[in-house]
């Protein structure tokens, strides 16, 4: 059996050597050259089965379909918007992708969305790397009407949702603040406590990697020193989608405390 | 045009080349001296259907601070949009840029020139040499040509007189030569389909993605090297250019000193 | 033989001291630092995002986009500001260094743009700044096959010397700066001023890989620190 030159939660940097072996296989941010698997990217190395990957620690957003991403409409064209989500490319938003019905002879576009207005908007498709379209037909979509704006590395995310959503309903649950979050690193806040939810953000994202986080937010925020349980129910898209990617943070910090199965989830 | 770049590589892996030639094998070279008969010095370099023209013009002026007993000598380049066109009218782009300074550091820096024979007077007078390239039309391997143009040009270059007491240079009387040490050759190799080759033509150019340029001198030297494009080579790949550019770097200093 | 002492002491095969700092400019998406002894170079790398200009964008790939420069004060006789031949130049070999480091053809139509500027400058300037804008491209999450270490190396007297400094610049008989991915075995720079055998020269370029080999791991070392706790 070969060995992991690079174990599983290991830090990688792009070019280390991983595995010298044919029985994986090199998958996202990873690459075969003879019977070696090596880094693409900075990150973590993640062993799947089979799969070894690296999650990324830092990068800027690249849309994935499915994604809620938080943008700003740049400017209002005659058959939908211009949307810039924090990306390589602004992204567009078709008539067609609002729920409403819009009769263009008889209402001005920019009185749905003006330029400069805040929505949360999901992707709909992206093609070529720059073709990416958004659609308002999920029930979460939205235009912000008030709020305070904050922005975070999009690879923290992760970090910030939490395992089955667990970081930020434990955010939502002790400031009262309302938080939508997209996954291009744009976080929208309303509540009074908007000042709490910042704080909160700035130490996951400096301290994305330290054991105890959870505690640490917890006790930021004014809450019991416990970690908070996990919701059973997956509130949004987002969150089933950092779930993979959180457990391996998860993992971390859970064996520190001695009282996580790891093969539980599989 | 991804056909016609398979196609080209697709020989190269066989060491075989569109216009049939050998790996190590040069378009028909032909060097004109004299070309230019205001310059002091000049020099038409045709590699195939390349086309290049060096110029040397003199003039007197005062040495630099750091060099007060040296002469002054300026290379540059200009690729005029009539040779190509991919070649656009402004200041010198950065492959006119890199050209000039690659043929630079193989003459002015490795001392072919004896520059303090140039000094007139230290800290105040002294001749200052400029090299001029100019390319006609760019068919592939214009470092060659330009190198290769530019020493030409220098090598029969005569110097105008200078009346030191009425302070002025007379370009009607030239006679003495530049005072030249040895004759640096810049032979670029580029690689295809992972094998070394010689003299690139157009679409040669546009198949290889790295290129080492070595500018050997008489005594079997370098003098300069400069590594071009966007991939890398192995250090063997390296001592395999060597070879084929001193080889070749011989060959083509043969077929110089005809013209001297 | 009388032994051959350097100006500043060191071993024939020593480097300058090296300080490899990532993270130093908060808005950048990747950045970093490199001191080797008095040479001083900042990396900052922005994107991939949209490439200016516009019609320099290519449909298939990402476009990397280098700029070289040295601060009016890093020298002893001010630097004229703006751009010179030289620093064209040598921003378009730096490209050629990192270019084959990198997988552009994952980000189609963008532009990935490398900043190097030279705070101060005691020769070595451009592997200083290689080095830092290949950690800095790391530090950005870019995709790559390998860092890219770099360092000049020559001979002065007998010896093969590895990372001229000051006034050796002078002195040798040739500079030869290389690029250099370990990993891969791959330079991809060289450059040479100078007059030297084959031989000599090719002992020269691996001085200079020997120096890249050890820059590498403090690279490493480097980003760890950034993003390790």
């Amino acid at each position: 059996m070969a060995e992991f030159i690079k174990k599983e939660r290991d830090f990688v940097v792009p070019g280390d050597e991983i595995i010298s072996s044919m029985d994986y296989l090199p998958g996202r941010n990873c690459l075969r050259e003879g019977n070696s698997i090596y880094a693409k990217r900075l990150g973590i190395v993640n062993v799947d089965g089979r799969v070894i990957s690296v999650i990324p620690l830092t990068g800027v957003y690249f849309p994935r379909v499915g994604d809620m991403v938080i943008g700003e409409v740049e400017d209002v064209q005659s058959n939908g918007w211009v949307v810039n989500i924090n990306s390589a490319h602004s992204a567009y938003l078709p008539l067609s992708g609002v729920r409403e019905f819009i009769d263009t002879s008889k209402t001005d576009l920019s009185r749905v969305y003006g330029v400069g207005e805040v929505i949360y908007a999901n992707i709909n498709s992206v093609v070529s790397g720059n073709s990416i379209h958004l659609s308002m037909q999920d029930p979460r979509c939205r235009k912000f009407r008030s709020g305070r704006i904050v922005k975070m590395n999009p690879s923290k995310i992760p970090r910030l949702i939490g395992r089955q959503g667990s970081m930020i309903m434990m955010i939502k649950d002790l400031t009262g603040c309302r938080i939508n979050v997209g996954q291009n690193g744009i976080i929208c806040i309303e509540g009074e406590k908007e000042d709490l939810v910042i704080k909160a953000i700035e130490i996951i994202e400096h301290e994305s990697q330290s054991e105890g986080l959870t505690d640490k937010i917890s006790l930021l925020l004014g809450g019991s020193n416990k970690p908070h349980a996990p919701e059973t129910h997956k509130e949004t898209q987002e969150e089933i989608q950092a779930e993979k990617e959180q457990e391996i943070f998860d993992e971390q910090e859970a064996e520190s405390e001695g009282d996580f199965d790891r093969k539980s989830n599989d | 045009m991804i056909i016609q770049k398979q196609f080209i590589s697709g020989l190269a892996s066989r060491k075989m080349r569109i216009d049939k030639r050998g790996q190590d094998e040069f378009r028909d070279i032909t060097i004109e001296t004299g070309v230019i008969a205001k310059a002091e010095g000049s020099a038409r370099v045709k590699i195939g259907k390349t086309e290049v023209i060096a110029g040397v013009k003199m003039g007197v002026g005062t040495p630099f601070p750091d060099r007060p007993d040296e002469g002054v000598l300026m290379i540059g380049a200009e690729f005029s949009p009539i040779a190509s066109p991919d070649f656009e009218k402004g200041p010198p782009a950065e492959d006119a840029i890199e050209l000039a300074r690659v043929v630079d550091r193989g003459i002015r820096e490795s001392g072919a020139i004896d520059m303090k024979k140039l000094c007139i007077k230290e800290k105040e007078k002294t001749w200052m040499v400029f090299v001029d390239i100019h390319i006609l039309n760019h068919a592939g391997n214009l470092i060659d040509a330009a190198g290769l143009a530019s020493i030409a040009a220098l090598l029969t270059a005569k110097m105008p007189e200078y009346d030191e007491e009425a302070g002025t240079v007379s370009y009607e009387k030239k006679h003495k030569k530049l005072p030249m040490k040895f004759k640096p050759v810049p032979i670029t190799v580029f690689k295809m389909s992972d094998s070394l080759f010689l003299d690139p033509n157009l679409e040669e150019e546009d198949v290889t993605s790295v290129s080492l340029t070595v500018t050997t001198k008489d005594d079997g030297n370098i003098v300069a090297l400069q590594k071009g494009g966007s991939q890398s080579l192995s250090l063997e790949e390296i001592e395999k250019a060597f070879e084929l550019s001193l080889k070749k770097g011989a060959e083509i200093r043969k077929l110089l000193e005809k013209h001297i | 033989m009388k032994e051959f002492k350097r100006e500043d002491g060191r071993k024939v095969d020593e480097l300058r001291p090296v300080v490899i700092k990532v993270g130093v400019i908060e808005q950048a998406d990747g950045s970093a630092l490199v001191s080797m002894g008095k040479t001083t170079a900042i990396a900052a790398v922005y994107g991939p995002r949209s490439m200016h200009p516009k019609h320099k964008q290519v449909s298939d790939r990402a476009v990397l986009q280098t700029f070289y420069l040295m601060a009016p004060f890093s020298t002893n006789e001010r630097v004229r500001p703006g751009p010179s031949r030289r620093s064209q130049e040598i921003s378009k070999v730096t490209r050629e260094a990192l270019e084959p480091a990198v997988f552009l053809d994952e980000f189609p139509k963008t532009g990935i743009d490398v900043f190097i500027d030279i705070i101060q400058a005691d020769a070595g300037t451009r592997t200083a700044g290689i080095n830092a804008a290949s950690v800095a491209l790391a530090d950005a999450g870019i995709p790559m096959r390998d860092l890219v270490a770099a360092v000049a190396a020559g001979r002065i007297e007998e010896h093969f010397v590895l990372d001229l400094g000051g006034k050796e610049e002078e002195v040798t008989k040739c500079d030869i700066p290389v690029a250099y991915m370990p990993r891969k075995k791959q330079i991809t720079l060289l450059q040479m001023d100078g007059d030297l055998s084959p031989e000599e020269t090719k002992e020269v370029i691996k001085t200079a890989i020997k120096g890249c080999e050890i820059l590498y791991e403090k690279q490493k070392q480097a980003l760890r620190e950034k993003w390790v706790r």
